[in-house]
């Protein structure tokens, strides 16, 4: 697993929470700086894909672990 | 994606037709679109700061019933209260955000909320019962900014 600079625990929110509190959480974050995010969501995989695309932050990775999804985005 | 912008004229008042103005307003928002969410008639009931959102099974025949309950009983009174709270005691048990939290993420969010003055003035509403964020304009304020929308939604 890759560094990362921040960690959010999305485990249980449903959509559209989990891009939602992402978003927040990147806000506070400085360009380059890279977010864990872990998620429960199924459809939180093609989200954070559709999320990274619009927004110009990187999705360096998006993987299964335990049945949970976590994902890494580099802020833009 | 900055620079894009949506506008989404909201006009149900119910419990589930709450969410979708709000989830694509806030994620839009969360996405760089500017967002305006027009309410027009019982899409002002969305506005309220004291919310009792209600869903019907009613003329509802694909809303998922934890159990077969004749069209009939379904007019009983009490019935329509009993599962609106079911289905929000579903919603929390999935995760799903309450209407007052995805409203208060577009609000975090810049996401500007119009209501309808017509309907304000139809209905004799008190504006004291309505969130503080809420601004009240026509048809022509609507205009203005979804005349420049990338994506126009009637909800």
């Amino acid at each position: 697993m890759a560094n990362f600079d921040q960690e959010l625990d999305a485990s249980g929110l449903n959509c559209p929470l989990p891009i939602l509190r992402a978003k927040k959480t990147l806000n506070g974050m400085e360009s380059g700086q890279v977010l864990r995010i872990i998620a429960t969501d199924p459809g939180s995989v093609k989200d954070f894909e559709a999320f990274a695309n619009q927004t110009g932050n990187e999705l360096l990775e998006s993987a299964e672990e335990g049945g949970k999804y976590v994902f890494l985005i580099k802020k833009k | 994606m900055d620079g894009k912008k949506l506008a989404i004229i909201a006009t149900k008042g119910s419990l589930d037709w709450a969410y979708p103005p709000f989830i694509l307003a806030s994620t839009a928002a969360a996405l760089g679109y500017e967002t305006e969410i027009f309410f027009t008639f019982y899409g002002l009931e969305v506005l309220k700061k004291k919310l009792n959102l209600q869903v019907t099974s009613l003329g509802n025949p694909a809303m998922p019933m934890p159990m077969p309950i004749p069209v009939i009983m379904q007019t009983l009174p009490g019935m329509q209260a009993m599962m609106s709270s079911m289905m929000k005691k579903t919603m929390k048990k999935k995760g799903v955000a309450s209407v007052e939290e995805l409203r208060d993420l577009c609000i975090e969010a810049e996401v500007r909320m119009v209501a309808c003055q017509m309907t304000v003035d139809l209905f004799e509403f008190d504006t004291k019962d309505f969130i503080d964020e809420v601004e009240y304009g026509g048809a022509a304020t609507f205009f203005e900014f979804a005349g420049q929308s990338d994506i126009c939604l009637y909800i």
